[in-house]
């Protein structure tokens, strides 16, 4: 087995055990190639199956090439697609640019507070209907108990502390100080009522794992990621007014492989195109304790 | 082309402040592991702030833990030699965060232990060091650090080596080598540096690709816990898959394969895998799923085995010795249900005995403790309430070591030492303790059985759900009731129907009920009565719990539609759909013979 096997093998292991603890559970997925990736290692874990509903925060400022690639594997692959928003912000232009806000305090709205209301149930979520191929009000409200999430450690400073198996209190507040030990393959699956817990299989993936994965196993990824034809693609995604392409001609799966493993980007962090990042040194970390990611 | 270089788990651990995040920060700069413009960003801070800078704070990405000053969790960092992919869990030193030093040194392979030159041997250095060797971590490399602030006295050195190895020593643990270095300036950390000509080893780095991988797991016994059972019906999938992932060994298709505890036998047809072209193989490794030959019940938790290593199969026993390193705020005591988290099994788990308990820096153990507490170690006896399959963690570590779970937390951590062979189970030892207890009534089981006129019964109607089984209930006791018998019929073990019946969260429920329902059957029982009960799924292990409870009167077993037993010799199978007239008059034939109203109803 090669390193690929192993990283697979485990996050298959992770994905099981959640889905045999938590009655309530569920899988953010953001389109981009580490959810995608998870998405896939779903299948893995379930023999070809998504019993897991897949939940997906949309800012309606996502590039719409984005919503039109997760409809049609929504589709095709039969997934529980459900998706949640924050109506009112949306509604009411507190965003940014259009409204007077700052990048930092859009992502808040947009993300973090859509995304913990969808996951408590208390906004509506929308559930797609694979007769008519459109989104319904999704009946159920019970909160998600268990959220599955494609974060990686290599990520950014403060998710190298995570754990693979993280509780998140009633208000969605990650205790980094507090955090259940781990050990023997053992996670936490015991919580207290109105208490969740985040998932994290890919935890001890980097972004090279991921591409390498995509590369070897043929996964269907959004062509964001490949040269426009203009020299330009993104690395990472998001919304429009935030993500800015990276300068790279790299136009297959083959190519971001080489060019993260050798080539300019072997030594360049991935979130360097997210502007949010920059606006405040811990800006993910303060994202995470709203309970975005 | 993918490369093809391994990866490799290792933990780092010290006492607070001997520099391991001094050392894991030059250890990424050395080794060209660091996002490009990290450095700079870190600089920048620090110049902002007027702090000199620090490797540390390319780790401290945290800002509460910057202003604490002190890495308050397992992190991971990730760097590459020409060698291999390394995973590094940086343990923090400081006690109060033993769990996370755990939580790191739980997953690694080997392990790199920091010693302040300056300050020598401490408390934590030990604690970790003797932590390690429990995790069953074999490979530790001793860095020295700070030997800058000591001129590179070999004195020095020599006097801290001699000492840390004879501790080590007594603990078992080889270390591989102990170096000298300055984790600041980088000596001995790429390339051996010239201030230490005495120190005639390798630096760090080559160190660290001379620890070897795992010995292959493959060539062991071979070893599967079921991790769970899939049906999906979805796109007409009739697959019922075995779920889980193969810890040592191999198997291969058309292999005879054996449950434990459950002892029942089957043999693989298939081996699958998602987008995978069909396989005829699996090892070590490897997350998989079996299709059987049989359609057995079988339960998540056990382990897979094959029948053909007969000499090389796991312990099956309730009871079992263990090496425990305590974490909860409450103490581990005995009288108390705690959740055992063994390789796939849950099981709920009592402390059955405290053998001793160490200090894990002093290596003094002391006896006749009633608790383990907060960062003790413990030797000790732990009994679970059904039997569980595990092996030695010197043999096989995944169905050697364990948590256990207090409340919603992971508590302690352990690896079993023993299988014991266990004079009486939790259940005997409740029931000699309800026994004492017990004032005896002086109208005699005899006096009551000829006033009745049949002998006291406990009837327990088992199967799937849905299988009609209250409603079968209810008309027996209605029968036995106008035949003038004592008979009575107990609805509310319902509301527990299906706890704990496939998903394991429920497991210690279950436990409860199966108990509570056996103390109730042996008060009517004990009063002379036929006392009728029904419980969904009962298998071999519950029944005879029951048997137990119950005694000294008898228990009759009548199971509708697919059974759990294996060896529990059930009295009567009834097939469903069940036709309630014939299933009548088979109960009662086989009641009028267990009943005795043959002789005495006339
Ligand atoms: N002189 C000297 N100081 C060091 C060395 N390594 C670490 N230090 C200092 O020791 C202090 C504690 O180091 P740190 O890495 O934060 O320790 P940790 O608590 O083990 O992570 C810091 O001020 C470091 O600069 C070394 O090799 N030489």
């Amino acid at each position: 087995m090669d390193y690929l096997d192993n990283l697979e093998a485990k996050s298959v292991y992770i994905l099981r055990e959640a889905y045999k603890d938590f009655k309530s559970l569920c899988m953010l997925w953001s389109i981009g190639k580490d959810s995608t990736v998870l998405l896939w290692l779903a299948r893995k874990a379930f023999f070809g199956h998504v019993p897991i509903p897949l939940v997906h925060i949309d800012t309606h400022y996502k590039i719409p090439a984005m919503i039109e690639y997760r409809d049609n594997i929504a589709r095709e692959w039969k997934l529980n697609m459900v998706y949640g928003e924050n109506a009112d912000a949306l509604k009411n232009k507190q965003t940014f640019p259009d409204g007077n806000l700052d990048r930092i305090s859009c992502c808040k709205n947009l993300k973090s507070e859509a995304l913990k209301h969808t996951l408590s149930g208390d906004w509506p979520r929308y559930r797609m209907n694979h007769d008519t191929g459109k989104y319904d009000l999704d009946k159920n409200t019970e909160p998600y108990t268990g959220v599955i999430v494609g974060a990686r450690a290599d990520e950014e400073g403060s998710r190298s502390k995570e754990r693979v198996f993280s509780p998140r209190d009633k208000a969605s507040d990650w205790d980094v100080g507090d955090q259940p030990p781990e050990l023997f393959e053992q996670f936490k699956t015991d919580f207290a009522p109105g208490s969740h817990v985040r998932i994290h299989p890919l935890l001890d993936w980097t972004e090279l794992n991921i591409w390498e994965y995509i590369q070897r196993e043929k996964i269907p990824i959004i062509d964001l990621y490949f040269d426009n034809g203009e020299g330009q693609r993104f690395r990472s995604l998001g919304c429009f007014p935030c993500t800015t392409p990276v300068e790279s001609r790299s136009k297959n799966v083959e190519e971001i492989v080489e060019e993260l493993r050798s080539g300019k980007f072997a030594n360049i962090a991935e979130r360097s195109g997210r502007a949010q990042d920059k606006e405040d040194g811990g800006g993910l970390e303060t994202l995470r304790r709203e309970g975005y990611m | 082309m993918i490369d093809k270089k391994e990866q490799l788990n290792l933990v780092i651990v010290g006492h607070v402040d001997h520099g391991k995040s001094t050392f894991l920060g030059r250890l990424l700069h050395d080794t060209n592991s660091l996002p490009e413009g990290k450095l700079e960003q870190v600089k920048a801070v620090c110049e902002r702030n007027s702090k000199p800078f620090e490797y540390a704070f390319l780790l401290d990405a945290l800002k509460d833990e910057q202003s604490q000053g002190i890495t308050i969790d397992a992190a991971r960092c990730f760097f590459n030699t020409d060698k291999r992919h390394y995973i590094i869990f940086d343990a923090p030193g400081h006690i109060e965060f033993l769990k996370n030093m755990v939580t790191g040194a739980g997953q690694a392979e080997a392990g790199i232990l920091l010693i302040d030159a300056k300050e020598g041997v401490k408390e934590n250095s030990r604690r970790h060091g003797f932590l390690l060797s429990l995790l069953g971590i074999k490979q530790i490399v001793v860095l020295v650090n700070k030997m800058d602030l000591v001129d590179f006295s070999e004195d020095v050195f020599n006097s801290i080596k001699k000492e840390y190895t004879e501790f080590l020593k007594d603990i078992n643990v080889n270390p591989i080598e102990i170096i000298p270095i300055s984790a600041f300036n980088g000596d001995n950390m790429v390339t051996k540096s010239e201030k230490s000509p005495w120190y005639k080893g390798k630096p760090v780095v080559e160190h660290i690709d001379l620890f070897k991988k795992e010995p292959e797991r493959t060539d062991k016994a071979f070893r599967f816990p079921v991790q769970d059972i899939y049906k999906f019906t979805e796109e007409n999938d009739d697959r019922r898959l075995v779920a889980g992932t193969v810890r040592t060994g191999s198997i291969s298709k058309g292999d005879k394969v054996l449950f434990l505890p459950s002892k029942k036998e089957s043999s693989i047809t298939s081996i699958e895998q998602f987008n995978v072209t069909s396989q005829t193989t699996s090892s070590a490794g490897q997350s998989v799923g079996f299709t059987l030959d049989t359609q057995l019940y079988i339960k998540p938790g056990e382990v897979m085995v094959k029948v053909s290593e007969a000499k090389q199969h796991p312990f099956s026993s309730t009871t079992f010795k263990a090496n425990v390193f305590w974490l909860g705020k409450q103490p581990l005591i005995k009288n108390k249900k705690y959740k055992l988290k063994l390789a796939s099994a849950r099981e709920s788990v009592y402390l059955k005995e405290i053998v001793n308990v160490m200090d894990a820096s002093e290596l003094t153990s002391t006896t006749n403790n009633k608790s383990v507490n907060r960062h003790d170690v413990g030797e000790c006896i732990f009994q679970t309430i059904r039997p569980v399959s595990f092996d030695l963690a010197t043999d096989f570590e995944f169905t050697g070591r364990f948590v256990i779970v207090d409340g919603y937390e992971i508590a302690g951590g352990g690896i079993i030492t023993q299988a014991i062979e266990s004079e009486s189970s939790q259940i005997q030892d409740f029931i000699s303790k309800r026994d004492y207890a017990w004032e005896k009534s002086v109208i005699s089981p005899e006096s009551r059985y000829l006033r009745y006129n049949h002998k006291a019964k406990f009837i327990v109607i088992t199967g799937p759900d849905d299988t009609g089984k209250i409603d079968l209930a209810k008309t027996i006791e209605e029968r036995l009731f106008n035949d003038g018998k004592k008979a009575y019929f107990m609805g509310i073990s319902n509301m527990l129907s299906g706890v704990g019946a496939t998903s394991s969260a429920g497991v210690e429920d279950r436990d409860e009920h199966i108990r509570s329902l056996g103390e109730l059957a042996h008060l009517f029982t004990d009063s002379g009565q036929i006392f009728i009960s029904t419980v969904s799924n009962l298998d071999d292990v519950e029944a005879e719990i029951l048997k137990e409870l119950n005694k000294p009167n008898d228990i009759v077993v009548i199971n509708i539609g697919e059974s759990r037993f294996k060896d529990f010799p059930v009295h009567l199978q009834l097939e469903t759909p069940i036709d309630k007239e014939d299933a009548l008059n088979k109960i009662y034939l086989l009641l009028q013979d267990q009943l005795g109203f043959a002789n005495y109803s006339i």
